[in-house]
């Protein structure tokens, strides 16, 4: 009788209806996914082509001096990556960790293109903080998953998607972090700024962005994390990487295989995660 | 013509602001329309005017409301209700270009916590509000330079700010708002982030570099010592609202209410008053008219043991004492020249209290008070210890 209650109504066609919109959206932007793929998908694999036909030990040697040079001139991160990355490539993972690297460069070059503005809208205006807010935590609490289903049907199986899934995921700390940046900002430098007859684009490139770059950079961090985390995931849906590698070894229970691709995984985010952080420090 | 005009200039904080200003209107305070409302009433009913070349102090306590009139002048606040004329244009009603026409050309801030961009050298802070007018960068440069060595920091020009001490910082604050060339300099408790000693400093030098630049200041503070030292006139505000307008003399002299009067209580009065202030009429002989015997007589009248010996013109020529002048009469000298004594202390008209004391202190004598060496007052004692108590009876009418 009490179960009666609550079945008042039917259930609702929440999945069938979001199939639905899907195959619609897919169906009516075919003209925009289309080429999309075609282009971004050639350009993307010609990126990691051609990270594959440099000579590795080169990649190694500028990664170090790289490192060496933005940690402050100190040995540590510079060693650690000659290790690191002659350790993948000893395990002959190293076009995996190409391919792996070009997505992750891609998706967090995109995200960082489409997060910071949407950042900086949402600091200037109320009404989108409160709009884009929910978004956000919808993008980032939804299993990543979920967001291959769509980007398969957008754009098929291989890089493209991939990127597509790891832009959803990987983008909101960026819009996050820009956010808080700008509104961080000491209200009398902003009114230091007005008072001195700033227009407000003058104000924004001027005093906001340049004060909040920290906290950006911080963002941008942990979107680069996140979208090397999206790898593996991105893989079941033909992204070519270290992911790939993770996935087919799971697939086989091949335990050896599986942890030799994860620790080429570990050692990419580590690499890329201290010159993101380094980076920081010294524009401070 | 006055350079700024507020007129009726109010802002309240919250929803409905104009529906509180009726509130205002029927009498209520600024408490009671706090819990009625939940609103804030930040400035109720401003009006006041500033000369050019005036520095015209708002000086109130925390949450008096001086801080965001300072910002409704500039509109940095939007005001609720009320106009602010500046060389003619009402600011209030202004379209946005306008508005940033004004902030870039006649009107520059400095404030409390200095504000400087921490990310540029102290060049390119100075530099800022030329740049924001796309002025050549040689150019700019030039008078940035140009402002930074007006206030002494011509050496720093390449440093961060976080590299230079706060009075240091706060010269680039001035730097910066001296750049433009404005009109009127807005100083929002500009120097009282500093401590006392480097916030005197600062004083002194404001006031130097006042006597050349003749800018409009609008300075706000909430140190009274500060307020009755660079300010030409204090407007004294409590709640919002302006208690009164004034000369530091007549704020301190004829304080309007018991606001006002317990504000000034406390107030260091040997650094605003000065001779005329508590100098009296002077009891004199006349040298070419008479000699010893009135001058004794004089005295005796008037208990004095001295007198102050002046020609036909006032001219102070010297005194005479007691003594001498009985001795002259019973030597029959009937000319008060020859028994006439020279070392008399001498202030100005003008000259503060607090350099009276040093020579009243050494004085067996009265202090005179001369304009073009004629005698105008005379300072005892007793005066300058009854003008330094609060309640001390001063002379405002010398004034």
């Amino acid at each position: 009788m009490l179960n009666n209650v609550l079945d008042f109504v039917p259930k609702l066609p929440i999945a069938e209806k979001t199939k639905d919109a899907t195959e619609w959206i897919t169906e009516k932007f075919s003209f925009l996914f289309d080429p999309i793929k075609e282009h971004f998908g050639s350009f993307m694999e010609s990126t990691s082509e051609f990270l594959i036909s440099v000579p590795p030990v080169i990649i190694i040697l500028l990664v170090a001096v790289i490192a060496f040079f933005i940690s402050g001139k100190k040995f540590g991160l510079a060693t650690f990556s000659i290790v690191g990355l002659w350790f993948i490539y000893n395990q002959e993972l190293w076009e995996h960790l190409m391919s792996t690297f070009t997505l992750v460069l891609l998706a967090s070059i995109l995200s960082v293109i489409i997060g910071v503005p949407v950042g900086i809208l949402m600091s200037k205006s109320r009404i989108a903080s409160a709009i884009i807010t929910p978004i956000l935590d919808f993008m980032q609490t939804m299993p990543a998953f979920v967001y291959l289903i769509p980007a398969v049907a957008f754009f098929g199986i291989g890089m493209v998607p991939g990127v597509f899934a790891s832009l959803i995921f990987a983008t909101p700390p960026t819009v996050r972090f820009t956010n808080l940046g700008i509104r961080q900002v000491s209200q009398e430098l902003v009114e230091a700024s007005e008072a001195f007859g700033s227009t407000g684009a003058q104000k924004l490139f001027k005093v906001e962005l340049p004060m909040a770059k920290t906290t950006i950079m911080a963002g941008i961090n942990q979107t680069v994390m996140l979208a090397l985390s999206m790898v593996v995931i991105a893989s079941m849906i033909g992204a070519p990487g270290l992911g790939r590698e993770v996935l087919s070894a799971l697939q086989r229970a091949q335990v050896g295989t599986g942890f030799v691709a994860g620790v080429g995984i570990v050692i990419l985010a580590i690499i890329i995660d201290r010159i993101t952080q380094n980076m920081n420090k010294q524009k401070q | 013509m006055p350079v700024i005009e507020a007129k009726n200039l109010s802002k309240v904080f919250g929803k409905n602001p104009k529906q509180t200003l009726k509130l205002l209107d029927k009498g209520l305070s600024k408490d009671a329309i706090l819990k009625e409302t939940g609103n804030t009433v930040g400035v109720n009913r401003a009006s006041f005017s500033v000369e050019e070349g005036e520095i015209f102090v708002i000086m109130g306590l925390s949450g008096s409301g001086k801080s965001t009139l300072v910002r409704l002048i500039n509109r940095l606040i939007e005001p609720t209700e009320g106009t602010i004329m500046i060389d003619g244009d009402n600011l209030a009603t202004m379209d946005k270009k306008s508005l940033r026409e004004v902030r870039r050309e006649k009107l520059s801030m400095v404030f409390q916590k200095f504000a400087l961009f921490p990310h540029r050298t102290i060049l390119e802070n100075a530099e800022y509000g030329l740049e924001i007018q796309k002025v050549p960068k040689e150019d700019r440069k030039k008078k940035a330079q140009e402002a930074l060595e007006l206030v002494g920091l011509g050496d720093y020009i390449h440093q961060k700010p976080s590299q230079l001490s706060g009075g240091m910082q706060q010269r680039v604050g001035l730097a910066r708002a001296l750049a433009n060339d404005p009109e009127v300099l807005l100083m929002d408790e500009a120097f009282s982030a500093l401590d006392p000693l480097i916030r005197k400093e600062m004083q002194d030098e404001l006031l130097d570099l006042q006597t050349t630049m003749q800018k409009t200041i609008l300075f706000i503070t909430h140190d009274l010592d500060e307020a009755l030292r660079i300010g030409d006139r204090i407007a004294l505000m409590k709640d919002g609202s302006i208690v009164q307008i004034g000369t530091p003399e007549e704020i301190l002299v004829n304080p309007e209410n018991d606001y006002v009067e317990k504000f000034v209580e406390d107030v260091d009065r040997s650094k605003v008053l000065t001779a005329q202030h508590i100098m009296k009429r002077p009891e004199t002989v006349n040298m070419e008219k008479h000699g010893p015997r009135v001058a004794l007589e004089r005295m005796r009248e008037e208990g004095l043991s001295s007198i102050f010996v002046v020609d036909s013109k006032r001219n102070l020529k010297g005194y005479i004492t007691a003594d001498d002048a009985s001795e002259a009469r019973k030597k029959e000298i009937n000319n008060l020249t020859e028994v006439l004594k020279n070392d008399i202390p001498k202030v100005e008209r003008e000259t503060p209290m607090h350099e009276i004391f040093d020579i009243i202190h050494d004085s067996p004598i009265p202090v005179a008070v001369v304009e073009n060496e004629k005698l105008i007052g005379i300072i005892v004692r007793g005066a300058v210890l009854a003008a330094l108590s609060s309640d001390g009876e001063v002379n405002l009418e010398n004034a």
